[in-house]
């Protein structure tokens, strides 16, 4: 086998020196009613040609989005992703570390992760933002235990219902047995309704999550939203499923949010089928210690030189176990680096470009569809690349309709809102062309794709 | 041949904001097709303040020169203790950039993605009988969170019995993770002393009719097999409880036990560990997750099943403990580990198993001598020295910085807790004896030094980019973001 | 290591300062030394009542916490403010510089189970 070193002759010196005479004995300490009495009924090694082949095969199966007309967003983002970004992470150095738990030799992985952190800290507008989270939805159920681990025994947790169906899913489950009552903020023209949550609040209330955008692509009034929830003492979290919008619009921290997590797989990040993607983190400098998951931080050596370790450590499990912030063990390493490189090569102007290419797209879509007969735009708000028609037809048979002619259309609503039956949800980025465009909404419209 | 002579060219490199220009842009946005449009002025925010204005050179030498600082597997020999820091193979890097994999959405039609779905059924069935358990769910992003994702199943088991249990029974030496994890599901955690193994005693003397489940780790964190794990077993289950395993060294035991056989419910994998898929420097990990049937219903959705249409995500399951991301686990991840099985066969990653565990013992004669050696029982794929043979006031810290001296990634060092300050080596099957023979012969140069000219321990590391870092300062005044001074 | 004759000390490593019905609180040069270099402390607010030997704080060093227990039952009137900005003041003078609160005794007799100071050099000998 390729990977495993050991000659017959290096083995028997190895055994040798051990002072047994099979490898067999090194197992004496497993019972013998505790063994496996058969081989593995898995398939044979295979050589890497084999392997690459069948994996080969396997990958054909599927349907990459760059051979159809997608439009397809609902949390994963399909952005282009500059040569740059996979040449840098593929460097071994990098992916092949562990954690950064011996600081001198890993000055690499902790640089970039204090860069990440401020580059999350500048697109949010926070103060202090972690080495990240596994993902947006994860990221943003951590953020409600932390409101509830900072509220001083307030136990209800306010989401709207706009929040994406992933992040309140997930939410839940962490949830699930911490005595915190999770409250449904309904809606209104896709936004959360500031009436109904005004009346919601009350001095039980830890906090109040939106998303930002919404699940429906709407910029939710967050200053307003903000005002509301401090007034009852309670904490503001917005999540961010699609953060290229942060390059246009306000931030949250700029609207008074308390805590900004998000999904960061926009920048840099293949789909790969929903996976790995990076959840960021950040927060006011009150909540720094009661931040989830690691930190970087700077420092100096022996001789006074800048460097970075790991820091406020004592927040973590393998410290304060049972009573540490989170159970959260990694970050997403490889991925920190990806959204770093991403931004970096985008920078100040690239970001903004794109953000604005992408506005664009995503209204003359919204334009061409909201003239045809039998369909219109949902909500009447500001969106950024994400938007929501209500169709005529049966979402399910339109899309299949589609399919047929090469058009991934987009989400169908009706499964997580009962109200929205024919709603579909559309996203356009960069990587739609203007004739791609065209061709949704002639299809659309009932015409040849 | 040992040696800390040589020498390197280490250059400093400033932050990306500190060598941004303004005006200067390192990416080309195509032109646009449609007209230019904006949104209201007063949704619009002004420009990302202080965010980096590079060329795509700067960047890319900026990332190339950071990763010369790093330390990696490709590097050289890295035994983390309890890390299972093996070889990476490329093929798997190979395999999960095939844009069959990349490029596709989990929004798409699950008929149009039926060789993902067809992938994940297959890794869900090899995991399935390397472990012994009847269903598995590859949803967790991460060990930690299939450790969250075993005790939810086991609370919610519990609880659509009838049982509102409250307590978690832990051992001393297992991962921080198994109580914090235990913790995020309300429960309470009884830590258990063992003595080397964990004893059938110390277990009855806790375990009582609100003991919701037992967490062990298996081959525990001392790197030996808990001998009497199936009388343990026996005693949770007789007396309601149920019996999770730390699957963090299941790269002991492949093809030789396993724990789905020996009385255990339910137990996580570390595909960034056992099944090679690189740890990334700190991520992303994998944590699927395999439970014995009664746990089925609560498993976290969606699931991959395999029908008459094809296959599916299945999210019909109505006592399930819900959703712990927003798709389908670390996909990505997920088709390495696939590549690595297919690689391995059965065969191979059972000798994997065995040169381990061959590794681990060989490095324990070769240095048993020289270093303190506390727990004396037969050791599989890891052995934990203490510090206790030091000499002249040398610490564990001072003998992992001088392996940095000499080119070596230093062990896992203080924990497990019980070991008085410990040296947890686990060199994995993918070294060499010659890789191996040269690290001990560092080892043991290091113990002479220690003896004869400890100043050398004390100050080290002198070779590596920074020398020790202050740690005190870093934490009292928190510094965790570049701004403009 | 130094433990001063007028000061009464707990089985936790904190010391006690009586004087009338308030004492003062803090850790001893013997719990500072365990911990090691201390970087960051949390204590209660004032007007906080506290429960005898309940957790009033938290002490931390880079890679420890340690909770403080309150040794006596009562109201909070000081907290020491400067500790949070300056947590080294536990490592450097953990007698004067380094105190942490003022608690206003709920009931004097309580002192009676504290140690003086032969008997905690005893227990530390010990321990």
């Amino acid at each position: 086998m390729r990977y495993l070193p050991h000659t017959d002759v290096d083995v028997q010196q190895m055994l040798d020196q051990i002072g047994v005479s099979k490898i067999d004995e090194l197992f004496s300490g497993i019972p013998e009613d505790c063994r496996l009495q058969r081989p593995l009924d898995l398939n044979a090694a295979g050589s890497e040609s084999e392997v690459l082949l069948f994996l080969r095969e396997l990958a054909e199966k599927n349907s990459k989005v760059s051979d159809w007309d997608a439009f397809l967003g609902g949390g994963a983002y399909n952005h282009f992703i500059p040569a740059v970004v996979d040449q840098l992470v593929s460097r071994s150095e990098f992916y092949t570390a562990y954690t950064p738990y011996q600081p001198e030799i890993s000055q690499g992985t902790l640089q970039a992760i204090f860069e990440f952190q401020t580059l999350i800290c500048q697109l949010t507008g926070m103060d202090v933002a972690n080495a990240s989270m596994y993902d947006g939805a994860s990221a943003c159920a951590e953020a409600v235990l932390l409101t509830i681990r900072a509220g001083k025994k307030r136990k209800k947790v306010l989401l709207s219902q706009a929040l994406p169906p992933q992040y309140r899913e997930t939410t839940a489950t962490y949830c699930r047995y911490l005595d915190i009552e999770l409250v449904d903020i309904p809606l209104q023209n896709g936004l959360t309704n500031q009436a109904e949550l005004q009346t919601m609040l009350d001095d039980q209330v830890a906090a109040v999550v939106v998303g930002y955008p919404n699940y429906f692509g709407q910029i939710e009034d967050l200053a307003t939203i903000a005002e509301l929830t401090h007034a009852s003492g309670a904490r503001l979290v917005a999540a961010v499923p699609e953060p290229l919008a942060l390059a246009l619009y306000k931030s949250p921290g700029e609207l008074g949010a308390d805590i900004v997590v998000g999904e960061g797989q926009s920048f840099g990040i293949p789909l790969s089928y929903g996976g790995p993607g990076i959840g960021f983190f950040a927060v006011r400098k009150k909540d720094m210690r009661v931040l989830p998951g690691r930190l970087v931080g700077e420092t100096t050596d022996k001789d006074g030189k800048r460097g970075f370790v790991l820091t406020l450590a004592t927040r973590e499990q393998h410290i304060r176990r049972e009573k540490a912030t989170s159970n959260i063990c990694s970050n997403q390493g490889m991925c920190v680096l990806m959204v770093s490189i991403y931004l970096a090569l985008h920078g100040k102007q690239g970001l903004r470009q794109l953000a604005e290419v992408n506005y664009a797209k995503a209204s003359y879509a919204k334009e061409k569809i909201a003239q045809l007969k039998g369909f219109s735009v949902t909500f009447p708000g500001a969106s950024f690349n994400e938007f929501v028609i209500t169709c005529s037809e049966p979402v399910a048979a339109l899309k299949k309709r589609l399919e047929q002619g090469g058009i991934l259309a987009g989400i169908s609503l009706g499964r997580d809102y009962s109200n929205l039956e024919n709603g579909l949800l559309v996203c356009v980025t960069e990587q739609n062309s203007r004739e791609q465009i065209d061709r949704l909404v002639s299809a659309l419209a009932g015409g040849e794709a | 041949m040992i040696s800390t002579e040589g020498r390197g060219l280490v250059l400093n490199e400033n932050l990306l904001f500190e060598q941004s220009q303004p005006g200067r842009v390192g990416y080309s946005v195509a032109g646009l097709d449609v007209p230019a449009v904006t949104p209201d002025s007063h949704l619009i925010r002004e420009d990302i303040s202080d965010f980096p204005e590079l060329s795509e050179v700067d960047v890319v030498r900026h990332y190339t020169r950071l990763s010369t600082w790093n330390y990696g597997v490709d590097s050289g020999f890295y035994p983390l203790g309890s890390c299972t820091m093996k070889y990476n193979p490329k093929i798997n890097e190979v395999a999960a950039r095939l844009p069959g994999f990349t490029d596709i959405h989990p929004q798409t039609p699950e008929a149009l993605n039926q060789g993902a779905l067809e992938l994940m059924y297959n890794l869900q069935r090899d995991l399935g009988e390397i472990s012994g358990f009847p269903a598995i769910t590859l949803q967790p992003a991460a060990g930690a969170q299939g450790e969250f994702a075993g005790m939810l199943m086991i609370r919610a088991w519990q609880e659509a019995r009838g049982q509102k249990r409250h307590k978690v029974i832990i051992p001393d030496t297992a991962h921080g993770t198994n109580p914090a994890s235990s913790a995020l599901c309300g429960y309470e955690v009884i830590t258990v002393a063992s003595d080397g193994i964990l004893s059938k005693e110390a277990v009855a003397a806790v375990m009582d009719d609100d003991v919701a489940a037992l967490m062990v780790t298996n081959p525990n964190t001392l790197g030996l097999f808990e001998a009497d794990i199936r009388e343990i077993c026996d005693l949770v289950h007789e007396r309601g409880g149920l019996v999770y395993s730390d699957g963090a060294n299941l790269n002991a035991m492949m093809g030789i036990s396993r724990p789905g056989d020996i009385g255990i419910d339910v137990m996580h994998f570390n595909l960034h560990k056992t099944f090679s898929t690189p740890h990334g420097g700190g991520g992303p990990g994998s944590g699927p997750v395999g439970v014995v049937d009664k746990l089925k219903p609560f498993m976290p959705v969606p699931f991959i099943v395999k029908g008459d249409g094809g296959y599916q995500l299945e999210y019909n399951c109505p006592q399930s403990i819900g959703r712990l991301k927003s798709f389908y686990g670390h996909f990505g991840i997920l088709v390495r580990a696939y590549s690595y099985i297919l690689s391995m066969g059965g065969e191979g990653l059972k000798r994997a198993s065995e040169l381990a565990v061959l590794n681990a013992n060989y490095i324990r004669a070769r240095l048993e001598n020289e270093y303190d050696l506390p727990n004396k029982q037969r050791s599989l794929h890891e052995v934990v020295f203490s510090e206790d043979a030091l000499q002249n006031d040398c610490h564990t810290l001072d003998v992992a910085k001088r392996l940095i001296d000499y080119g070596y990634h230093p062990p896992t060092i203080y924990f497990p807790l019980v070991v008085h300050g410990a040296l947890m080596i686990e060199p994995t099957e993918t070294e060499s004896k010659q890789t191996i023979d040269e690290f001990c012969d560092a080892l043991l140069a290091i113990a002479a030094e220690s003896k004869n000219n400890p100043e050398l321990l004390k100050q080290a590391p002198v070779r590596a980019k920074v020398r020790r870092l202050d740690e005190t300062a870093a934490a009292r005044k928190p510094k965790l973001r570049w701004e403009r001074e | 290591m130094d433990f001063p004759e007028e000061l009464k000390y707990t089985e936790d490593h904190e010391w006690v300062l009586v004087e009338n019905d308030v004492v003062t609180v803090g850790i001893t040069n013997f719990a500072q030394d365990q911990l090691g270099d201390i970087v960051f402390v949390e204590l209660p607010e004032v007007g906080d009542m506290l429960e005898e030997g309940k957790t009033f704080g938290v002490v931390e060093s880079v890679k420890a916490v340690s909770d403080v227990y309150a040794p006596v039952a009562g109201e909070v009137v000081e907290v020491n403010e400067v500790l949070p900005d300056e947590p080294e003041a536990l490592n450097n003078s953990p007698y004067e510089a380094g105190w942490m609160i003022k608690i206003k005794l709920a009931d004097p007799a309580v002192l009676d189970g504290l140690m003086n100071v032969t008997a905690y050099k005893e227990f530390v000998e010990k321990d």
